[in-house]
């Protein structure tokens, strides 16, 4: 009996802890593997990679050759951060809002703003790029930030509802009772205290806006294009090396971003909870 | 007399604060109704359309849609993808997420960061990740053929295998993180419990983790399924042209035959059908759960 029950649980440590390692496996190596691709000195994306160069990246940063690449990242940068922005204030004030409101209206609204999380980003896309040019709009930037406010947005309002469930109402209270004004106790007590939870969804709202693709599918044209569009087009046609090299930077980029996010607003302990 | 006025005006100035707080939600209603709610009925309305000029009225769209064989084996394909992707993420992501469990807090931040940082990761550069791995000169290949196992490369691109491998990294941090806040919940007296009554390790996962795990585990199947149904990019880059899914399709129809009608059949089929399983899945979930747990 005893022998085995550790026999069972001998098989039981060797099949979990097996597919647990096949799983770090998983996760990491491609990440790995097309970071040292990217050094190659050959010119296709063998591995392990012929030789070690900074070639791709040199190609990369060399502004005649690379400058659709570059207009792309703009346009990226431009987007998210306006897209952003945007959703920041509007989000902010709507969790302020509704977010302690336990009216039924205001489930409703909560629900509804974040929607479009569950609906297939591409139907959204093609929504979009069916009624701005029913209205008459051309392509452009601007456009772009309105349809990645509404992919982006539903992050930050998400974040703020849950910082602002978690404030003791009592502070609230107190300030008020204290002759504070509403706009003083927003000011000096409420937004203190949310900010981690807003800079946390801005910054998931950011990255989602970089990563966005469906909407940029339907609203860029070759002017307005985006870097992940781009590479996509760059990966369907021939498949361009520099592609390596913008996903080691991209990847340089995320590492070091989550880095500041952990040590600033806990990024993993928000994800988790 | 006079204390009802005091205690009207409270009242007043009160209502007038909540509705002034309510008021605040306006910006984002208005922006949320121009430029989510209005395009999503004018796509509906597009779909009622029978001609790329959308200028004649009628159900021809929906009909040519689904009176096409070929687009049922589309949309079977792309659910079918989906159901694929979720057990591939569950069989890989489930063990990992037991073993975070058992781990020092120190360990524990390490693996979650290794989960959360792919996600920080732009869905191109991960599918790009696995063309490298993948490919005709990519990893796998080479390793096999190096080892001897093989003596001609394996086409793992454009097949749907090679697709559902990719989609399961790809896809595991949706898995991974609602199982993980679920299970760093959990009671770890329960399975201290289970052992002390002699139940196996096993005995102890399928009867007593599993059950309580379960809203984890749906929440997680759920954005897994909704994610890889709708992954435009892996799936026209790894799937290739050969594998025709439903978001394709869309494109196709939208951006370079520019029937729009038909574009506008296909995604809200894509919505409907994805969201039916989304809702067929969550409905089991809370009656296992419920049936377990009661």
């Amino acid at each position: 009996m005893g022998r085995r029950q550790s026999f069972s649980d001998l098989s039981y440590s060797l099949v979990i802890g097996g597919i647990a390692i096949l799983a770090v496996l998983i996760i990491v190596s491609p990440v790995v593997i097309a970071l040292m691709t990217s050094f190659t000195a050959g010119r296709s994306l063998k591995f392990p990679p012929t030789g070690f160069s900074f070639g791709w990246y040199e190609q990369l940063f060399d502004a005649t050759q690379s400058r659709q690449i570059h207009r792309a990242a703009g346009n990226s940068l431009e987007v998210a951060a306006m897209s952003t922005l945007i959703g920041v204030v509007l989000a902010t004030l709507a969790a302020l809002g509704i977010a302690r409101n336990r009216a039924r209206s205001a489930r409703f609204a909560d629900n509804l703003f974040m929607s479009p999380l569950v609906l297939p980003g591409i139907t959204f896309g093609l929504a979009a790029l069916v009624y701005f040019s029913t209205l008459g709009f051309r392509p452009s930037l601007n456009l772009m930030i309105a349809g990645h406010l509404i992919v982006t947005m539903p992050f930050i309002l998400r974040t703020t509802t849950a910082s602002l469930s978690q404030l003791d109402p009592a502070l609230l209270d107190s300030s008020q009772s204290l002759g504070a004004s509403w706009f003083y106790t927003l000011r000096r007590v409420t937004l203190p205290l949310i900010f981690p939870g807003i800079a946390a969804g801005a910054f998931l709202a950011f990255m989602a806006s970089i990563d966005n693709v469906p909407v940029s599918l339907f609203l860029s044209n070759a002017r307005t294009d985006t870097l992940p569009i781009r590479m996509w087009g760059m990966m369907e046609s021939t498949l361009d090396v520099r592609v390596a090299a913008v996903s080691g930077v991209l990847i340089a980029a995320a590492f070091v971003l989550m880095l500041i996010m952990e040590w600033t607003v806990g990024l993993t302990r928000r994800m988790r909870d | 007399m006079t204390s009802a006025v005091v205690t009207a005006e409270i009242y007043g100035e009160r209502r007038s604060l909540r509705l002034a707080e309510w008021q605040l939600a306006l910006p984002l209603a208005l922006a949320f109704a121009a430029l989510f709610l209005a395009p999503l009925l004018l796509l509906v309305a597009t779909s009622f359309f029978n001609d790329d000029k959308i200028t004649e009225p009628g159900f021809a769209s929906w009909a040519k849609f689904f009176g096409d064989p070929f687009n049922y084996k589309v949309i079977a394909d792309t659910l079918l993808l989906g159901l694929k992707t979720v057990c591939a993420t569950v069989i890989v992501g489930y063990p990992l997420a037991l073993v975070y469990m058992d781990l020092s807090p120190r360990l524990q931040k390490v693996l979650l960061f290794i989960i959360i940082m792919p996600m920080l990761l732009s869905v191109v550069v991960r599918t790009f990740a696995w063309i490298v791995v993948l490919g005709r000169e990519g990893v796998v290949n080479q390793a096999l053929l190096g080892l001897g196992v093989i003596s001609e490369p394996l086409r793992l691109l454009q097949t749907e295998l090679g697709l559902v491998i990719s989609l399961t990294q790809i896809e595991m941090p949706l898995m991974l993180l609602p199982l993980i806040s679920v299970m760093s919940r959990l009671d770890p007296n329960l399975r201290d419990a289970s052992a002390a009554l002699g139940a196996s390790r096993w005995r102890t996962l399928f009867t007593v983790i599993v059950p309580l795990s379960a809203p984890g585990l749906v929440a997680g199947c759920l954005l897994v399924f909704a994610s890889s149904t709708t992954a435009f990019i892996s799936q026209t880059v790894i799937g290739g042209v050969r594998l025709i899914y439903l978001p394709l399709v869309i494109w196709q129809q939208s951006l370079v035959v520019y029937h729009w009608p038909l574009a506008a059949v296909a995604s809200l089929s894509l919505v409907v059908s994805v969201l039916t399983v989304i809702a067929a899945l969550s409905y089991l979930g809370r009656r296992s759960s419920r049936h377990l747990q009661g």
